[in-house]
Protein backbone atom coordinates (compact mmCIF):
# COMPACT_ATOMS: atom_id res chain seq x y z
CA UNK A 1 0.00 0.00 0.00
CA UNK A 2 1.19 3.64 -0.64
CA UNK A 3 2.40 5.88 1.85
CA UNK A 4 -0.62 7.74 2.85
CA UNK A 5 0.04 12.05 2.01
CA UNK A 6 -1.23 14.59 3.94
CA UNK A 7 -4.61 16.13 2.43
CA UNK A 8 -8.65 15.69 1.98
CA UNK A 9 -9.75 11.71 2.34
CA UNK A 10 -12.17 10.58 -0.41
CA UNK A 11 -13.65 7.73 -1.06
CA UNK A 12 -12.58 7.20 -5.02
CA UNK A 13 -12.44 4.15 -7.91
CA UNK A 14 -8.95 3.85 -9.60
CA UNK A 15 -10.35 4.97 -12.99
CA UNK A 16 -11.60 8.64 -11.65
CA UNK A 17 -8.42 8.34 -9.45
CA UNK A 18 -6.84 8.31 -12.70
CA UNK A 19 -8.13 11.70 -14.06
CA UNK A 20 -7.91 13.77 -10.87
CA UNK A 21 -4.34 12.56 -11.35
CA UNK A 22 -4.16 13.89 -14.45
CA UNK A 23 -5.96 16.65 -13.76
CA UNK A 24 -3.57 17.43 -10.52
CA UNK A 25 -0.41 17.04 -13.22
CA UNK A 26 -1.81 19.74 -15.41
CA UNK A 27 -3.42 17.77 -18.07
CA UNK A 28 -5.73 20.23 -20.09
CA UNK A 29 -7.46 17.62 -22.57
CA UNK A 30 -8.72 14.76 -23.12
CA UNK A 31 -9.88 12.50 -26.17
CA UNK A 32 -11.00 8.97 -26.29
CA UNK A 33 -13.44 7.11 -27.41
CA UNK A 34 -15.34 5.39 -24.39
CA UNK A 35 -14.77 1.68 -23.36
CA UNK A 36 -15.53 -0.88 -20.90
CA UNK A 37 -13.72 -0.90 -17.93
CA UNK A 38 -12.25 2.62 -18.43
CA UNK A 39 -14.99 5.17 -19.38
CA UNK A 40 -15.51 6.94 -15.67
CA UNK A 41 -11.61 8.25 -16.58
CA UNK A 42 -13.60 10.15 -19.64
CA UNK A 43 -17.01 10.40 -17.73
CA UNK A 44 -15.06 12.24 -14.44
CA UNK A 45 -12.96 14.56 -17.02
CA UNK A 46 -15.90 15.03 -19.27
CA UNK A 47 -17.27 17.09 -16.13
CA UNK A 48 -14.31 18.49 -15.04
CA UNK A 49 -12.16 19.72 -17.64
CA UNK A 50 -14.53 22.36 -19.27
CA UNK A 51 -14.78 23.83 -15.59
CA UNK A 52 -10.78 24.12 -15.82
CA UNK A 53 -10.79 25.82 -18.98
CA UNK A 54 -9.77 22.65 -20.64
CA UNK A 55 -10.96 20.38 -23.80
CA UNK A 56 -12.69 17.03 -23.82
CA UNK A 57 -13.54 15.73 -27.30
CA UNK A 58 -15.44 11.89 -27.89
CA UNK A 59 -13.63 11.07 -30.93
CA UNK A 60 -15.10 9.32 -33.56
CA UNK A 61 -13.10 6.19 -32.97
CA UNK A 62 -9.40 5.24 -30.46
CA UNK A 63 -7.73 5.87 -33.84
CA UNK A 64 -8.65 10.01 -34.17
CA UNK A 65 -8.33 10.20 -30.36
CA UNK A 66 -4.61 9.30 -30.06
CA UNK A 67 -4.60 11.83 -33.23
CA UNK A 68 -6.24 14.65 -31.44
CA UNK A 69 -4.55 13.56 -28.42
CA UNK A 70 -0.78 14.60 -30.24
CA UNK A 71 -2.24 17.38 -32.08
CA UNK A 72 -3.36 19.17 -28.24
CA UNK A 73 0.33 17.86 -27.16
CA UNK A 74 1.92 20.04 -29.77
CA UNK A 75 0.61 23.24 -28.95
CA UNK A 76 2.02 22.75 -25.61
CA UNK A 77 -0.67 21.03 -24.12
CA UNK A 78 -0.69 17.76 -21.57
CA UNK A 79 -2.94 15.15 -23.32
CA UNK A 80 -4.31 12.07 -21.94
CA UNK A 81 -6.04 9.38 -23.61
CA UNK A 82 -7.66 6.45 -21.85
CA UNK A 83 -9.26 3.02 -22.96
CA UNK A 84 -9.03 -0.92 -22.99
CA UNK A 85 -7.68 -3.86 -24.68
CA UNK A 86 -9.50 -3.02 -28.19
CA UNK A 87 -8.48 0.32 -28.12
CA UNK A 88 -5.03 0.08 -26.99
CA UNK A 89 -4.92 -2.07 -30.34
CA UNK A 90 -6.03 0.55 -32.32
CA UNK A 91 -3.88 3.55 -31.14
CA UNK A 92 -0.77 1.93 -31.60
CA UNK A 93 -0.20 3.17 -34.72
CA UNK A 94 -0.38 6.81 -33.60
CA UNK A 95 1.53 6.14 -30.50
CA UNK A 96 4.10 4.79 -32.73
CA UNK A 97 3.85 8.72 -34.70
CA UNK A 98 3.78 10.48 -31.16
CA UNK A 99 6.88 7.77 -30.40
CA UNK A 100 9.10 9.12 -33.98
CA UNK A 101 7.85 12.88 -33.50
CA UNK A 102 9.44 12.91 -29.87
CA UNK A 103 5.26 14.11 -28.96
CA UNK A 104 4.90 13.83 -24.96
CA UNK A 105 1.14 12.69 -24.06
CA UNK A 106 -0.17 9.97 -22.08
CA UNK A 107 -1.96 6.56 -22.60
CA UNK A 108 -4.47 4.90 -20.28
CA UNK A 109 -5.09 1.39 -20.77
CA UNK A 110 -7.54 -0.28 -18.04
CA UNK A 111 -6.91 -3.75 -19.25
CA UNK A 112 -9.88 -6.50 -19.67
CA UNK A 113 -9.51 -9.62 -21.27
CA UNK A 114 -8.75 -10.29 -25.25
CA UNK A 115 -7.99 -11.17 -27.99
CA UNK A 116 -10.66 -8.72 -29.67
CA UNK A 117 -13.65 -7.49 -27.93
CA UNK A 118 -13.56 -10.74 -25.42
CA UNK A 119 -14.69 -9.68 -21.68
CA UNK A 120 -15.43 -6.56 -21.74
CA UNK A 121 -16.27 -6.31 -18.01
CA UNK A 122 -13.78 -8.46 -16.57
CA UNK A 123 -9.95 -8.18 -15.10
CA UNK A 124 -6.89 -9.54 -17.19
CA UNK A 125 -3.59 -8.03 -17.78
CA UNK A 126 -2.77 -9.19 -21.34
CA UNK A 127 -1.38 -6.18 -22.48
CA UNK A 128 1.67 -5.85 -21.02
CA UNK A 129 3.49 -7.02 -23.93
CA UNK A 130 1.76 -5.35 -26.30
CA UNK A 131 2.34 -2.34 -24.09
CA UNK A 132 6.41 -2.95 -25.27
CA UNK A 133 5.62 -4.03 -28.84
CA UNK A 134 2.80 -3.08 -30.27
CA UNK A 135 3.14 -0.23 -32.07
CA UNK A 136 5.84 -1.74 -35.10
CA UNK A 137 9.36 -0.50 -34.95
CA UNK A 138 12.80 -1.01 -32.79
CA UNK A 139 11.97 2.34 -30.05
CA UNK A 140 12.13 2.48 -26.07
CA UNK A 141 9.21 2.45 -23.98
CA UNK A 142 7.93 3.50 -20.58
CA UNK A 143 5.04 1.98 -19.11
CA UNK A 144 3.76 2.14 -15.64
CA UNK A 145 1.63 -0.08 -13.34
CA UNK A 146 -0.48 0.57 -10.29
CA UNK A 147 -2.64 -1.48 -7.83
CA UNK A 148 -4.60 0.92 -5.90
CA UNK A 149 -6.69 4.27 -5.93
CA UNK A 150 -3.42 5.74 -4.51
CA UNK A 151 -1.31 4.44 -6.66
CA UNK A 152 -3.52 5.32 -9.86
CA UNK A 153 -3.44 8.49 -8.66
CA UNK A 154 0.57 9.01 -8.23
CA UNK A 155 1.33 7.31 -11.38
CA UNK A 156 -0.87 9.48 -13.39
CA UNK A 157 1.26 12.32 -12.22
CA UNK A 158 4.34 10.38 -13.13
CA UNK A 159 3.56 9.27 -16.17
CA UNK A 160 3.23 12.96 -16.87
CA UNK A 161 5.95 13.71 -15.51
CA UNK A 162 7.83 11.16 -17.29
CA UNK A 163 6.32 12.16 -20.85
CA UNK A 164 7.12 15.85 -20.28
CA UNK A 165 10.79 15.28 -19.16
CA UNK A 166 12.03 12.06 -21.73
CA UNK A 167 9.47 13.53 -24.73
CA UNK A 168 7.48 10.22 -25.12
CA UNK A 169 3.80 8.95 -24.70
CA UNK A 170 4.29 7.13 -21.84
CA UNK A 171 1.81 4.31 -21.13
CA UNK A 172 -0.27 3.27 -18.09
CA UNK A 173 -1.44 -0.27 -17.49
CA UNK A 174 -3.86 -0.95 -14.80
CA UNK A 175 -6.86 -3.24 -14.57
CA UNK A 176 -10.47 -3.47 -14.02
CA UNK A 177 -9.80 -4.59 -10.95
CA UNK A 178 -8.17 -1.30 -10.35
CA UNK A 179 -10.05 0.69 -11.99
CA UNK A 180 -13.50 -0.46 -10.46
CA UNK A 181 -12.06 -0.45 -6.99
CA UNK A 182 -13.66 2.23 -4.78
CA UNK A 183 -11.18 2.93 -1.83
CA UNK A 184 -9.89 5.36 0.11
CA UNK A 185 -7.30 8.24 -1.34
CA UNK A 186 -5.73 11.63 -0.38
CA UNK A 187 -5.07 13.81 -2.80
CA UNK A 188 -2.74 15.57 -1.71
CA UNK A 189 -2.42 19.29 -1.62
CA UNK A 190 -1.05 21.23 -4.48
CA UNK A 191 2.54 21.36 -4.92
CA UNK A 192 3.12 18.20 -2.58
CA UNK A 193 4.11 16.37 -5.27
CA UNK A 194 6.44 17.69 -7.92
CA UNK A 195 4.70 18.34 -11.46
CA UNK A 196 7.08 17.97 -14.35
CA UNK A 197 6.47 20.59 -17.55
CA UNK A 198 8.51 19.95 -21.14
CA UNK A 199 11.45 22.20 -21.45
CA UNK A 200 11.02 25.43 -24.03
CA UNK A 201 13.21 26.81 -26.78
CA UNK A 202 15.86 28.59 -25.03
CA UNK A 203 16.76 30.17 -28.73
CA UNK A 204 14.82 32.72 -31.22
CA UNK A 205 12.47 31.03 -33.73
CA UNK A 206 15.05 31.97 -36.73
CA UNK A 207 17.28 29.86 -34.75
CA UNK A 208 15.63 26.80 -34.01
CA UNK A 209 16.24 23.34 -35.01
CA UNK A 210 13.24 20.62 -33.28
CA UNK A 211 14.96 17.88 -33.01
CA UNK A 212 19.16 19.16 -32.51
CA UNK A 213 21.15 17.27 -30.35
CA UNK A 214 21.21 18.41 -26.03
CA UNK A 215 23.16 17.70 -23.37
CA UNK A 216 20.16 15.01 -21.96
CA UNK A 217 18.97 13.65 -25.40
CA UNK A 218 16.25 15.08 -25.39
CA UNK A 219 14.56 17.62 -27.79
CA UNK A 220 13.06 20.62 -26.82
CA UNK A 221 9.82 21.14 -29.31
CA UNK A 222 8.37 24.40 -29.36
CA UNK A 223 4.36 24.90 -28.77
CA UNK A 224 2.76 25.47 -32.12
CA UNK A 225 1.20 28.52 -32.45
CA UNK A 226 4.27 30.31 -30.60
CA UNK A 227 5.83 31.47 -33.73
CA UNK A 228 8.35 28.71 -33.83
CA UNK A 229 7.56 26.76 -37.05
CA UNK A 230 9.20 22.58 -37.49
CA UNK A 231 8.13 20.05 -39.42
CA UNK A 232 6.02 16.72 -37.75
CA UNK A 233 6.51 13.77 -39.50
CA UNK A 234 6.30 9.93 -38.83
CA UNK A 235 9.20 9.34 -41.48
CA UNK A 236 12.68 8.95 -40.05
CA UNK A 237 13.98 12.88 -39.81
CA UNK A 238 17.11 14.51 -39.38
CA UNK A 239 17.05 16.80 -36.78
CA UNK A 240 15.07 19.88 -38.60
CA UNK A 241 12.47 17.23 -38.39
CA UNK A 242 12.12 16.53 -42.28
CA UNK A 243 12.14 13.19 -43.89
CA UNK A 244 15.42 11.80 -44.62
CA UNK A 245 17.13 8.68 -46.39
CA UNK A 246 20.57 9.26 -45.83
CA UNK A 247 21.55 5.44 -44.26
CA UNK A 248 23.42 7.04 -41.41
CA UNK A 249 20.88 9.67 -40.34
CA UNK A 250 18.17 7.04 -40.13
CA UNK A 251 20.45 4.85 -38.17
CA UNK A 252 20.77 7.92 -35.41
CA UNK A 253 16.94 8.57 -35.65
CA UNK A 254 16.54 4.82 -34.56
CA UNK A 255 18.88 4.65 -31.78
CA UNK A 256 17.93 7.93 -30.10
CA UNK A 257 14.68 6.53 -30.05
CA UNK A 258 15.75 3.16 -27.77
CA UNK A 259 18.57 4.92 -26.21
CA UNK A 260 16.72 8.13 -24.82
CA UNK A 261 14.71 5.57 -22.70
CA UNK A 262 17.89 3.22 -22.11
CA UNK A 263 20.60 5.73 -21.31
CA UNK A 264 17.71 6.78 -18.27
CA UNK A 265 16.40 3.67 -17.40
CA UNK A 266 17.78 3.76 -13.57
CA UNK A 267 15.97 7.06 -13.24
CA UNK A 268 12.55 5.34 -14.67
CA UNK A 269 12.71 2.06 -13.30
CA UNK A 270 10.65 2.03 -9.88
CA UNK A 271 9.89 -1.02 -7.94
CA UNK A 272 8.51 -2.12 -4.53
CA UNK A 273 9.94 -4.64 -2.12
CA UNK A 274 7.29 -6.11 0.57
CA UNK A 275 9.41 -8.74 3.18
CA UNK A 276 12.09 -9.45 0.16
CA UNK A 277 15.30 -8.72 2.20
CA UNK A 278 14.94 -12.25 4.09
CA UNK A 279 12.84 -14.22 1.21
CA UNK A 280 13.79 -17.63 -0.23
CA UNK A 281 10.69 -17.24 -2.28
CA UNK A 282 9.73 -13.88 -4.12
CA UNK A 283 6.37 -13.03 -5.48
CA UNK A 284 6.51 -11.29 -8.79
CA UNK A 285 3.50 -9.54 -9.42
CA UNK A 286 1.82 -6.10 -10.60
CA UNK A 287 -1.58 -4.17 -10.37
CA UNK A 288 -4.09 -5.79 -9.21
CA UNK A 289 -2.59 -9.18 -8.58
CA UNK A 290 0.33 -7.71 -6.18
CA UNK A 291 -3.08 -6.76 -3.74
CA UNK A 292 -3.49 -10.91 -3.96
CA UNK A 293 0.11 -11.29 -3.63
CA UNK A 294 0.68 -9.39 -0.73
CA UNK A 295 -1.79 -11.26 1.21
CA UNK A 296 -0.25 -14.39 0.51
CA UNK A 297 2.93 -13.23 1.35
CA UNK A 298 1.50 -12.78 4.67
CA UNK A 299 -0.28 -15.98 5.03
CA UNK A 300 3.04 -17.21 4.09
CA UNK A 301 4.97 -15.87 6.78
CA UNK A 302 2.74 -16.89 8.81
CA UNK A 303 3.08 -20.68 8.24
CA UNK A 304 7.13 -20.19 8.56
CA UNK A 305 7.57 -19.50 4.53
CA UNK A 306 9.82 -16.77 4.36
CA UNK A 307 7.95 -15.46 1.42
CA UNK A 308 8.43 -11.66 0.08
CA UNK A 309 7.22 -9.60 -3.16
CA UNK A 310 9.12 -7.80 -6.04
CA UNK A 311 6.65 -4.80 -7.56
CA UNK A 312 7.36 -3.48 -10.30
CA UNK A 313 5.96 -0.10 -10.66
CA UNK A 314 7.35 0.39 -13.94
CA UNK A 315 7.20 -2.24 -16.49
CA UNK A 316 8.76 -0.93 -19.04
CA UNK A 317 11.79 -0.61 -18.73
CA UNK A 318 11.96 -4.16 -17.03
CA UNK A 319 14.12 -4.32 -14.15
CA UNK A 320 16.25 -6.85 -15.21
CA UNK A 321 18.86 -6.18 -12.97
CA UNK A 322 16.87 -6.01 -9.80
CA UNK A 323 15.51 -9.33 -10.75
CA UNK A 324 19.14 -10.77 -11.16
CA UNK A 325 19.99 -9.39 -7.98
CA UNK A 326 17.43 -10.90 -6.24
CA UNK A 327 17.73 -14.27 -8.09
CA UNK A 328 20.90 -14.36 -6.28
CA UNK A 329 19.18 -14.51 -2.75
CA UNK A 330 16.20 -16.55 -3.60
CA UNK A 331 15.12 -20.14 -4.38
CA UNK A 332 12.62 -19.00 -6.69
CA UNK A 333 10.24 -16.82 -8.13
CA UNK A 334 6.29 -16.91 -7.88
CA UNK A 335 5.05 -14.70 -11.43
CA UNK A 336 1.91 -14.29 -10.70
CA UNK A 337 -0.43 -12.86 -13.47
CA UNK A 338 -3.73 -12.75 -15.04
CA UNK A 339 -2.37 -13.89 -18.84
CA UNK A 340 -0.33 -16.65 -19.82
CA UNK A 341 2.96 -15.42 -18.65
CA UNK A 342 3.71 -12.64 -20.45
CA UNK A 343 5.79 -10.79 -17.82
CA UNK A 344 7.11 -14.30 -16.41
CA UNK A 345 9.55 -14.36 -19.04
CA UNK A 346 10.80 -11.26 -18.88
CA UNK A 347 11.44 -12.47 -14.96
CA UNK A 348 13.35 -16.19 -16.91
CA UNK A 349 15.44 -13.67 -18.75
CA UNK A 350 16.53 -11.43 -15.83
CA UNK A 351 16.64 -14.30 -13.49
CA UNK A 352 19.39 -15.77 -15.78
CA UNK A 353 18.71 -19.38 -14.31
CA UNK A 354 19.84 -18.14 -10.91
CA UNK A 355 16.86 -18.95 -9.71
CA UNK A 356 13.65 -21.00 -10.82
CA UNK A 357 10.29 -19.05 -12.18
CA UNK A 358 7.17 -20.83 -11.32
CA UNK A 359 4.08 -19.58 -12.67
CA UNK A 360 0.63 -18.54 -11.64
CA UNK A 361 -1.54 -17.42 -14.35
CA UNK A 362 -5.12 -16.93 -15.04
CA UNK A 363 -7.55 -16.11 -17.69
CA UNK A 364 -10.79 -16.91 -16.92
CA UNK A 365 -11.86 -13.42 -15.77
CA UNK A 366 -11.63 -14.25 -12.06
CA UNK A 367 -8.87 -12.12 -10.46
CA UNK A 368 -5.67 -14.34 -8.72
CA UNK A 369 -6.47 -15.35 -5.36
CA UNK A 370 -4.30 -15.12 -2.57
CA UNK A 371 -4.65 -18.25 -1.86
CA UNK A 372 -3.73 -19.64 -5.09
CA UNK A 373 -0.53 -17.60 -4.98
CA UNK A 374 0.09 -18.82 -1.16
CA UNK A 375 -0.53 -22.76 -2.46
CA UNK A 376 2.13 -22.24 -5.27
CA UNK A 377 4.58 -21.07 -2.93
CA UNK A 378 4.46 -23.34 -0.31
CA UNK A 379 4.69 -26.20 -3.87
CA UNK A 380 7.66 -24.68 -4.41
CA UNK A 381 9.36 -23.87 -1.00
CA UNK B 1 -11.90 -6.30 12.84
CA UNK B 2 -10.02 -7.82 10.51
CA UNK B 3 -12.30 -7.97 7.29
CA UNK B 4 -16.09 -7.96 7.34
CA UNK B 5 -17.02 -9.17 3.66
CA UNK B 6 -20.33 -8.30 2.06
CA UNK B 7 -21.65 -9.20 -1.80
CA UNK B 8 -24.75 -7.29 -2.48
CA UNK B 9 -25.86 -9.28 -5.41
CA UNK B 10 -29.20 -9.15 -8.27
CA UNK B 11 -29.54 -8.37 -11.76
CA UNK B 12 -27.42 -5.62 -13.61
CA UNK B 13 -29.63 -1.90 -13.27
CA UNK B 14 -30.87 -2.99 -9.75
CA UNK B 15 -28.22 -0.24 -8.42
CA UNK B 16 -26.42 -2.56 -6.07
CA UNK B 17 -23.04 -1.27 -7.08
CA UNK B 18 -24.63 1.66 -5.98
CA UNK B 19 -25.52 0.07 -2.91
CA UNK B 20 -22.13 -1.13 -2.53
CA UNK B 21 -20.42 2.75 -2.73
CA UNK B 22 -22.89 3.57 0.06
CA UNK B 23 -21.74 1.07 2.49
CA UNK B 24 -18.10 1.57 2.12
CA UNK B 25 -18.34 5.69 2.22
CA UNK B 26 -20.46 5.34 5.13
CA UNK B 27 -18.06 3.05 6.63
CA UNK B 28 -15.29 5.32 5.49
CA UNK B 29 -16.20 8.77 5.67
CA UNK B 30 -18.83 8.94 8.49
CA UNK B 31 -17.91 5.67 10.30
CA UNK B 32 -13.90 6.59 10.42
CA UNK B 33 -13.18 2.91 9.38
CA UNK B 34 -11.16 1.19 6.26
CA UNK B 35 -13.22 -0.22 3.60
CA UNK B 36 -12.69 -1.59 -0.10
CA UNK B 37 -15.82 -1.51 -2.56
CA UNK B 38 -15.51 -3.89 -5.75
CA UNK B 39 -17.89 -4.63 -8.55
CA UNK B 40 -18.14 -7.86 -11.06
CA UNK B 41 -21.31 -7.81 -14.36
CA UNK B 42 -21.57 -9.03 -16.79
CA UNK B 43 -21.28 -6.99 -20.19
CA UNK B 44 -25.52 -6.35 -20.92
CA UNK B 45 -26.33 -2.75 -19.57
CA UNK B 46 -28.99 -4.31 -18.15
CA UNK B 47 -29.85 -7.93 -16.91
CA UNK B 48 -27.27 -10.44 -16.47
CA UNK B 49 -25.65 -11.39 -12.84
CA UNK B 50 -24.04 -8.19 -10.95
CA UNK B 51 -22.60 -8.15 -7.37
CA UNK B 52 -21.29 -5.30 -5.42
CA UNK B 53 -18.77 -6.68 -2.82
CA UNK B 54 -17.75 -4.30 -0.10
CA UNK B 55 -14.83 -5.37 2.85
CA UNK B 56 -14.41 -3.41 6.00
CA UNK B 57 -11.42 -3.65 8.32
CA UNK B 58 -10.01 -1.73 10.68
CA UNK B 59 -6.40 -1.94 9.32
CA UNK B 60 -5.06 -2.03 5.60
CA UNK B 61 -7.12 -3.76 3.06
CA UNK B 62 -4.88 -5.09 0.48
CA UNK B 63 -6.82 -7.76 -1.29
CA UNK B 64 -9.93 -6.11 -2.14
CA UNK B 65 -12.28 -8.84 -3.25
CA UNK B 66 -14.49 -11.05 -0.73
CA UNK B 67 -12.29 -14.00 0.49
CA UNK B 68 -15.03 -15.91 2.85
CA UNK B 69 -18.27 -14.11 2.81
CA UNK B 70 -19.63 -12.69 6.69
CA UNK B 71 -23.13 -11.44 4.69
CA UNK B 72 -24.99 -11.98 1.48
CA UNK B 73 -27.50 -10.28 -0.16
CA UNK B 74 -29.29 -11.69 -3.32
CA UNK B 75 -32.15 -9.83 -4.97
CA UNK B 76 -32.86 -12.64 -7.71
CA UNK B 77 -32.60 -16.32 -7.48
CA UNK B 78 -30.23 -16.18 -10.51
CA UNK B 79 -27.79 -14.20 -7.93
CA UNK B 80 -28.35 -16.21 -5.04
CA UNK B 81 -27.72 -19.49 -6.88
CA UNK B 82 -24.14 -18.13 -8.82
CA UNK B 83 -23.09 -16.09 -5.76
CA UNK B 84 -24.00 -18.25 -2.59
CA UNK B 85 -20.33 -20.73 -2.77
CA UNK B 86 -18.24 -17.95 -1.04
CA UNK B 87 -20.56 -17.54 1.99
CA UNK B 88 -19.18 -18.86 5.19
CA UNK B 89 -20.68 -21.26 7.72
CA UNK B 90 -23.24 -19.43 9.81
CA UNK B 91 -23.06 -16.35 7.82
CA UNK B 92 -25.87 -14.03 7.24
CA UNK B 93 -27.89 -14.38 3.69
CA UNK B 94 -30.53 -12.40 2.71
CA UNK B 95 -32.70 -12.52 0.25
CA UNK B 96 -36.09 -11.37 -1.71
CA UNK B 97 -38.26 -13.75 -0.47
CA UNK B 98 -40.49 -12.52 -3.49
CA UNK B 99 -38.05 -13.37 -6.36
CA UNK B 100 -35.76 -15.91 -4.25
CA UNK B 101 -37.11 -19.53 -4.20
CA UNK B 102 -34.62 -22.01 -3.51
CA UNK B 103 -32.09 -21.06 -0.78
CA UNK B 104 -28.59 -22.73 -1.20
CA UNK B 105 -27.91 -25.85 1.19
CA UNK B 106 -25.78 -24.75 4.11
CA UNK B 107 -25.97 -23.56 7.52
CA UNK B 108 -26.55 -20.09 7.36
CA UNK B 109 -28.60 -17.38 9.32
CA UNK B 110 -31.31 -17.08 6.19
CA UNK B 111 -33.59 -13.61 6.20
CA UNK B 112 -36.18 -13.27 3.85
CA UNK B 113 -37.90 -9.89 3.51
CA UNK B 114 -40.07 -8.88 0.39
CA UNK B 115 -37.81 -6.21 -1.03
CA UNK B 116 -38.97 -5.37 -4.23
CA UNK B 117 -42.08 -5.44 -2.81
CA UNK B 118 -41.39 -2.70 0.01
CA UNK B 119 -40.31 -0.78 -2.53
CA UNK B 120 -43.12 -0.51 -4.67
CA UNK B 121 -45.80 -1.08 -1.90
CA UNK B 122 -44.51 1.07 0.81
CA UNK B 123 -41.88 3.57 -0.93
CA UNK B 124 -43.55 3.37 -4.22
CA UNK B 125 -41.36 3.07 -6.00
CA UNK B 126 -38.73 0.00 -7.59
CA UNK B 127 -35.58 1.95 -8.21
CA UNK B 128 -35.08 2.40 -4.78
CA UNK B 129 -35.01 -1.63 -4.18
CA UNK B 130 -31.66 -1.25 -3.63
CA UNK B 131 -31.81 1.44 -0.69
CA UNK B 132 -34.62 -1.02 0.78
CA UNK B 133 -31.94 -3.41 0.89
CA UNK B 134 -29.21 -1.06 2.42
CA UNK B 135 -31.58 -0.62 5.48
CA UNK B 136 -32.22 -3.96 6.10
CA UNK B 137 -28.17 -5.23 5.29
CA UNK B 138 -27.39 -2.13 7.72
CA UNK B 139 -29.69 -2.89 10.55
CA UNK B 140 -28.90 -7.04 10.33
CA UNK B 141 -25.13 -6.95 9.92
CA UNK B 142 -24.67 -4.12 12.36
CA UNK B 143 -20.91 -3.20 11.35
CA UNK B 144 -21.94 0.09 9.82
CA UNK B 145 -23.81 2.49 12.00
CA UNK B 146 -27.31 3.25 10.75
CA UNK B 147 -26.18 7.43 10.96
CA UNK B 148 -23.46 6.94 8.77
CA UNK B 149 -24.91 5.22 5.91
CA UNK B 150 -28.12 7.68 5.94
CA UNK B 151 -25.20 10.38 5.40
CA UNK B 152 -23.38 8.12 2.84
CA UNK B 153 -27.21 7.53 1.18
CA UNK B 154 -27.77 11.36 1.24
CA UNK B 155 -24.57 12.09 -0.64
CA UNK B 156 -25.13 10.31 -3.14
CA UNK B 157 -28.34 10.05 -4.43
CA UNK B 158 -29.67 12.29 -6.93
CA UNK B 159 -30.85 15.91 -5.74
CA UNK B 160 -34.36 16.15 -5.31
CA UNK B 161 -34.84 12.35 -4.27
CA UNK B 162 -33.54 12.22 -0.78
CA UNK B 163 -36.92 12.27 0.60
CA UNK B 164 -37.98 9.49 -1.08
CA UNK B 165 -34.31 7.25 -0.90
CA UNK B 166 -34.85 8.17 3.13
CA UNK B 167 -38.35 6.47 2.80
CA UNK B 168 -37.09 3.83 1.34
CA UNK B 169 -33.57 3.35 4.07
CA UNK B 170 -36.62 3.78 7.05
CA UNK B 171 -38.51 1.02 5.50
CA UNK B 172 -35.49 -1.27 5.54
CA UNK B 173 -34.53 -0.69 8.80
CA UNK B 174 -38.16 -1.20 9.90
CA UNK B 175 -38.20 -5.01 7.84
CA UNK B 176 -34.77 -5.90 9.53
CA UNK B 177 -36.14 -5.13 12.75
CA UNK B 178 -39.50 -7.28 12.51
CA UNK B 179 -36.78 -9.94 11.21
CA UNK B 180 -35.00 -9.95 14.26
CA UNK B 181 -37.22 -9.26 16.73
CA UNK B 182 -36.24 -5.62 18.26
Amino acid sequence: MSTTPKGKVIMIAGNEACAEGALYAGCRFFAGYPITPSSEIAEHLCRKLPRLGGKFIQMEDEIGAMGAVIGASLTGMKALTATSGPGFSLKQENIGHAVMAEVPCVVVDVQRGGPSTGTPTLPAQMDVQQARWGSHGDHGVICLSAATAQETFEQTIRAFNLAETYMTPVLLLIDEIVGHTTEKMVIPEPGAIEVVNRAKPAVPPAKYVPYAPTESGIPVLADFGTGYRYNVTGLCHTETGFPTNDPKRIEANILHLTDKIERHRDEIMRWKAFRLDDAKIAVFAYGAVARSARRAVIEAREAGIAAGLFEPTTLWPFPYEAILETAGRVKAFVAAEMNLGQMAREVELGAKCKAEVHRVNRVDGDPITPKQILEKIKEVA
Amino acid sequence: MDRYEMRLSGSGGQGLILAGKIMAEAAVIYDGRNAVQTQSYGPEARGGASKAEVVISDGDIDYPKALSLDLLLALTQVSCTKYSADLKEGGILIVDSGLVKDLPPGNFQVYRAPITEIAVKKVGKAVVTNIVAVGILTKIAGVVSEDAVRKAILARVPKGTEELNMKAYEEGLKAAAELIGT
